[in-house]
């Protein structure tokens, strides 16, 4: 990690190409609808990885920001009758709004605190989802339309759905990707290593902690607002913690504090609870718990930490 | 009788529910805080070992015909021994390494003891009959008090306090606080401290399987039961703060008839007060109540 010159830094722009292009022609050999689940899930992991594996705060509640971008891209869309565009922007700046309210709130706290504190806070989220009429209670928002992109494009083709999906996507991984190749990411990664010490170098600790919150949020709702769209439904499983605590089995079983790991966990989980859902039913939910302990107790650095582990022993530079 | 327009009967009754669910709040978060203190995990299965309580009482009446005297006992020893083997063979591996690893195990393990028992039993909920020497209730005059919920009132106030006289008065107690504060000094002077860890987790656990067993007859036996009511148990301990034990008890008690008053005067609010209240308490007092920051 701290070597600039490692096999993994210097040959990511590589890797990335050919990740993009095979983005670019996954659709033609898999169900586009699977794919944009994944793409979904893996920016959700993405952008709480950016907090957890950056700053190495850990957030249990991402799924108010997850849920409530899409209730609110849902309402746009459907009840207002705006553009799928306008409806995933209502859906990320509300939250990134929420965000720096739960933020300037959680980050009072550090550690196992600020994980149950935000936890707690998603929580009220959910319980306000249950009761408001808007969102729909127990149904939650169905029949939500695609729409057409600029009012041009008609987004009921699954194709045209997927790049539209694929391009978010990219988007939101270039925010990330910038953000912790900045200064400001760099600050980020000394805030995660030392915190009295960036205290005592004169850096605004808490102004920092609560940017890369308010992007983590936003991000995260970009990728809820998208997923309302591709599903045309805004549910409560999106603003339950479970959906907090799915996210979290991502960005560990995928690596920790690395770049493609969320991407690899997200595509790794989503598809298990594809292939599980028809086999074993309501033992998903164990079997999540069961990858869960594994990864904590024996592969804590995940499916691309253990590879780039691999790679620096094998001596390839 | 009417009290600014409300029938004191209702509030009553609503204080009622507010003190008990205030005495679950309390034993729950009274594990937690002690399972912290030495520890240093948050222990996330806790309402799922709260659920675990409650079955265990129910699979012990329905299909071994035993008592609800005998489960009270039996299962929080039961719960408790799967706790210590939890600790033996997994979180003791994590000790050295972030706190946060302790959490997101204990997450993974609640996933799995509530699969488990959706898959057994369905998510629609169990009855657990009153014992009958605690059926029937006694009229207060302004109120109906049912005995059971005296009964759960009584009992779960004495385990705290028998918990907090342990801790703050015995030899015992004396270990384990010393511990709390330095581990490794305490171990120097020759007490067994991974035997007093563990003793420490499973009794923490026991403590709430036994919340489990008083909750069996009032609430559904349900395996999600545990789940809604930890996260309110964790926003309890962000509000009390998890320094102190009586602290612990009195926030968990506290929350509870405000939590009760609040059904009374706004129900719509009820579900998310104790969230609001701690959106105010890390406003004006980021370490909690009885924290120390």
């Amino acid at each position: 990690m701290n070597a600039p010159a490692s096999f993994a830094e210097s040959k990511l722009p590589l890797l990335l190409g050919v990740l993009f292009v095979i983005g670019l022609i996954a659709p033609f050999a898999v169900y586009p609808t699977f794919l944009m689940k994944i793409l979904c899930y893996a920016l959700f992991a993405c952008a709480f990885n950016l907090l957890l594996g950056f700053v190495g705060l850990l957030s249990f509640g991402h799924a108010a920001f997850l849920g409530t971008a899409g209730y609110v891209c849902g309402m746009m869309v459907r009840d207002v009758g705006v553009t799928p565009e306008v409806g995933i922007l209502a859906g990320t700046v509300a939250a990134g709004l929420l965000g720096w309210l739960f933020g300037s709130l959680a980050i009072k706290r550090t550690g196992i605190y600020f994980a149950m504190i935000t936890l707690a806070l998603a929580q009220m989220v959910f319980f306000l989802a249950i009761q408001i009429k808007q969102t729909g209670g127990e149904d939650g928002l169905q029949g939500v339309p695609r729409g057409h992109l600029f009012g041009l494009l008609d987004l009921s083709d699954n194709i045209a759905m997927y790049y539209l999906v694929f391009a978010i996507f990219c988007f939101g991984f270039f925010i990330i990707y910038r953000t912790i190749h900045s200064p400001f990411g760099q600050i980020l990664k000394a805030i995660r290593e030392n915190e009295p010490r960036a205290i005592s170098l004169g850096y605004d600790v808490a102004k920092f902690k609560l940017i890369a919150f308010i992007i983590s949020a936003a991000l995260a709702g970009m990728a809820g607002a998208t997923k309302t769209l591709v599903f045309q439904l805004a549910s409560l499983s999106d603003v339950h913690w479970h959906a907090s605590g799915e996210v979290v089995l991502m960005t560990l079983l995928g690596g920790l504090g690395t770049i493609l790991g969320p991407i690899v966990g997200a595509a790794t989980i989503v598809a298990l609870q594809t292939q599980l859902a028809d086999s074993v039913g309501s033992w998903v939910t164990v079997i999540m718990g069961v990858i869960f302990v594994i990864c904590v107790l024996s592969f804590r650095r995940g499916i691309v930490g253990e590879l780039q582990a691999l790679i620096k022993r094998s001596g390839v530079n | 009788m009417e009290i600014f327009g409300i029938s004191t009967a209702l509030l009553g009754s609503q204080l009622l529910v507010g003190l008990i669910n205030g005495s679950f709040y309390a034993i729950l978060s009274l594990g937690l805080a002690i399972i912290f203190g030495l520890l240093n995990i948050i222990n996330f299965c806790h309402g799922a070992q709260y659920m675990m309580g409650a079955f265990v009482a129910w699979i012990a009446l329905t299909r071994f015909g035993i008592s609800y005297w005998v489960a009270l006992i039996a299962a929080p020893l039961i719960v408790g021994l799967v706790g210590v083997l939890i600790e033996r063979l997994m979180l003791r591996r994590l000790y050295k390494l972030d706190h946060l690893y302790g959490l997101l195990l204990t997450f993974g393990l609640a996933l799995i003891f509530e699969g488990i028992f959706r898959d057994q039993f369905g998510i629609s909920g169990e009855s657990y009959e009153v014992p009958e020497l605690l059926s029937g209730g006694v009229n207060l005059g302004f109120m109906f008090l049912p005995i059971y919920r005296g009964w759960v009132i009584i009992a779960s106030l004495t385990v705290c306090f028998g918990t907090w006289y342990m801790i703050e008065r015995t030899k015992l107690g004396a270990y384990l606080r010393a511990g709390t504060e330095n581990s490794a000094m305490v171990q120097a002077l020759g007490i067994n401290v991974p035997l007093l860890i563990t003793f420490t987790y499973g009794y923490g656990v026991a403590l709430a399987a036994f919340a489990g067993v008083l909750a069996a007859p009032i609430f559904q036996v349900n395996p999600l039961m545990g789940s809604n009511l930890i996260i309110v148990v964790f926003a309890v301990v962000v509000i009390g703060g998890m320094g102190s034990i009586m602290g612990s008890i009195l926030t968990g008690l506290g929350l509870g008839l405000i939590e009760g008053l609040t059904r009374v005067i706004y129900p719509e609010a009820s579900s998310v007060v104790v969230f609001v209240i701690m959106v105010i308490v890390l406003l004006l007092r980021p370490a909690g109540l009885f924290g120390k920051s």
